[in-house]
This record gives C-alpha cells, sequence and structure tokens, in this order.
C-alpha cells in the first residue's frame, strides 16, 4: 500500500503545484516523457543486469558463496551471542550475509527468512529479541562488493567510468553498517523486552 | 586508480568463469539461465518503473521538487549531503523501485559524473529498502513489537547517506 500513497501524491502534489507555479504544460508533457523514459531505462539497463545475474548464477553453482560462508561465522557469532549455539540459525545467517555481498538478492531473503524464523523460536508473544533487531540491521545496511544495478544505472547515463564509484560505495557500505550495528547495541540498553 | 576500475568487470569474468570451470560447473548454461533470470526481474520492474518515472517526471517538470531541495537546503547541508539527493533520500527506505526510479531520474539530470550524479549513485549502491525488509523478515517470523529495529537500521540508512556525500567529495575532487 506504501506505493499506492506515494504514487498518488506525487501525481496530485505535481498537478497542484503545475498549476499554482504555472507550469501546468511542463507538467502534462512529463507525465508523457516519464512513462518512455521507464521503458528506455529498463532497456539501458537490461543487458547489464543480465549480465550480471547471469555470473551470480557461475558463483552460485560453483559454491562461491560457500566459502564465504565458513569465513564470516566466529565474526557472526559475536553479533548474535544469543543464537551462537543454533547450527541452523547460524549456518542460514551466515549464508545469507554472503549472498549480500556477492548480490545474490534472489538467494539472501530466503535465507535471511530461515534465520529470522530459527531466532524466533526465542521469542516470546511476537516481541523481537536482540538478535532479531541485529538481523534485520545488517540486512537494510546493505553491504554489496558489487553494486551491479548502479553502474547499469551510471552506464546507461553514459558514464566514463561507471565502475569509479566502488570505493565510495563499500566505505559508505561499512560505515552503515557499522552505524547500524552500533545503534543497536545502544539502543539495546535502553529499550524495554 | 583508473586502471583498476576498468579492470574489475573483465577481471570479475574471468576468475569466476575458470573457477567454476574448475569445479566443473556448465559456465555458459548458469549465465545463460541467470541472464534469464534477469530478464524476468527486468520485466517484473517495467511496470512499476513507468508508474513511478511519470510520477518523477511530473514532480520535476511542476517544480516541487526543486522546491522540496530548497526546502531541504538547510538541514541537507548542515549533515553535507547535496539538497538535490532530499527526494531520493525519502523514497529510499521505503520502496525499491522508487529509488531506482529517483535516482536514475537525478542521474540523468545532473549526469552520471557530477558530483550530484555520483552521490546519488552511491546512496543507492550503499543502502537498502529498510521498511521492506523489516516487513518480510518480522513478517516471516511473526514478530509484532518491533522494538529497536526501526530506529536502528534508520541510524544505518542516515550513515549511509552522510557517507555517501563525504566519500563522493573526498574521492572526486
Amino acid at each position: 500500500m506504501a506505493l499506492a500513497w506515494i504514487w498518488t501524491i506525487m501525481v496530485a502534489f505535481s498537478v497542484v503545484f503545475g498549476l499554482l507555479s504555472g507550469n501546468i504544460d511542463a507538467v502534462g508533457k512529463a507525465a508523457l516523457d516519464g512513462a518512455g523514459a521507464a521503458v528506455k531505462l529498463c532497456i539501458g539497463i537490461c543487458g547489464v543486469t543480465c549480465l550480471w545475474t547471469g555470473v551470480m548464477e557461475v558463483m552460485r553453482r560453483s559454491g562461491l558463496a560457500g566459502g564465504l560462508k565458513t569465513l564470516f561465522l566466529p565474526l557472526l557469532r559475536r553479533l548474535f551471542p544469543d543464537s551462537s549455539n543454533n547450527k541452523d540459525a547460524m549456518e542460514a545467517v551466515s549464508a545469507n550475509v554472503s549472498a549480500n555481498l556477492l548480490g545474490l538478492g534472489n538467494a539472501a531473503t530466503p535465507l535471511g527468512i530461515k534465520a529470522a524464523t530459527e531466532m524466533a523460536r526465542k521469542a516470546e508473544g511476537g516481541v523481537a529479541t536482540d538478535d532479531l533487531c541485529m538481523l534485520v540491521v545488517i540486512n537494510t545496511a546493505s553491504i554489496q562488493l558489487i553494486p551491479a544495478t548502479v553502474a547499469a544505472l551510471r552506464a546507461a547515463a553514459g558514464s566514463a567510468k561507471p565502475f569509479d564509484i566502488l570505493p565510495a560505495v563499500w566505505v559508505s557500505s561499512v560505515c552503515s553498517v557499522a552505524a547500524g550495528i552500533i545503534a543497536a547495541k545502544i539502543l539495546k540498553r535502553f529499550w524495554g523486552k | 586508480m583508473d586502471f583498476v576500475f576498468s579492470l574489475v568487470v573483465p577481471a570479475i569474468l574471468g576468475s569466476v568463469a575458470v573457477f567454476a570451470l574448475a569445479r566443473k560447473v556448465d559456465v555458459f548454461d548458469a549465465l545463460t539461465t541467470g541472464a534469464f533470470d534477469g530478464l524476468k526481474v527486468m520485466m517484473n520492474i517495467l511496470p512499476a518503473l513507468v508508474a513511478l518515472l511519470t510520477g518523477v517526471y511530473m514532480l520535476r517538470a511542476s517544480g516541487a521538487l526543486d522546491a522540496l531541495t530548497s526546502l531541504c537546503r538547510p538541514f541537507f547541508s548542515l549533515l553535507g549531503i547535496p539538497p538535490e539527493t532530499a527526494a531520493l533520500f525519502m523514497i529510499r527506505p521505503i520502496s525499491g523501485s522508487g529509488a531506482l526510479a529517483v535516482g536514475s531520474e537525478i542521474i540523468g539530470r545532473y549526469g552520471p559524473d557530477s558530483l550530484i550524479g555520483r552521490t546519488a549513485a552511491v546512496m543507492l549502491g550503499s543502502t537498502e529498502t529498510t521498511f521492506y525488509i523489516i516487513a518480510v523478515y518480522f513478517g516471516a517470523a511473526k514478530i509484532k513489537k518491533t522494538r529497536y529495529a526501526i530506529p536502528a537500521a534508520l541510524c544505518a540508512d542516515l550513515a549511509g547517506f552522510i557517507m555517501a556525500s563525504l566519500s563522493v567529495r573526498l574521492f572526486f575532487k
């Protein structure tokens, strides 16, 4: 439903604002331009997106995520103290984090849900445990090594080097995850059960 | 550094292919199967993008986006975030396709290699659709009381946006 509200607000606001500012002719033209631009955008990023989902499938079948998974397990045990002895939950979390890192979005979500349902066994009365909050926080803070869609977007817009934003993306991602974890650790102390 | 960025894609393609073939994966079949999945994803988001880009273009033409930019300027410059990315800031945690629509409009309008265009791209690449993920995960785990999950996740988003602005300014002078 969120999008129903967002879209209605966008369109209604544009009409009112366009009438008030005298830009209504431009608004009418923009409505048609926008629809066409969406198709152009899709075609523009379709090639890179398909290539990348193809590479991801190769990564998945070659078991690259499995190698990463064992690497993260010790680190994640510290982040999820209450679930650290739940083998299924920890397996799912580390697979979820590795899939996110490699950009395997389609694989990451079911794994994350599996981890969430495992961790929810300790949740009483539908109240989120600290581990569940942490799981959501590290999933909402994107940790993707190669942001392929964004690179495709830049390439379609005519960027000279679509991937030159990589270091900036990595720095921002790491800071965002760190901020989320720190915020969760601090809020944990003040928030009631 | 430029050399490294040119190398990223070919190096990943090459090494993943060799690694997978060494592990007896049918690389070409995997590649085309995955690419077909990508095509399905694109087909699925096209209708949403048609609707949302129409909305974004209308907002831009009406002057509302520029008004939003000037409205947000004092607060955003305090955080070091370009006010031109205000719309992206607002829609990013709520809708993935909405963020794609707004982000592509900003990148197209200001140019992919401009400060604002790059910042918008880094923002898109380093944050997630927070509320969607919270809804999916907590929904599956039958959690009703989310406690501090939303404020903590929004802290991560805010940090991502501030750092995106800061790192682009530092890396691209």
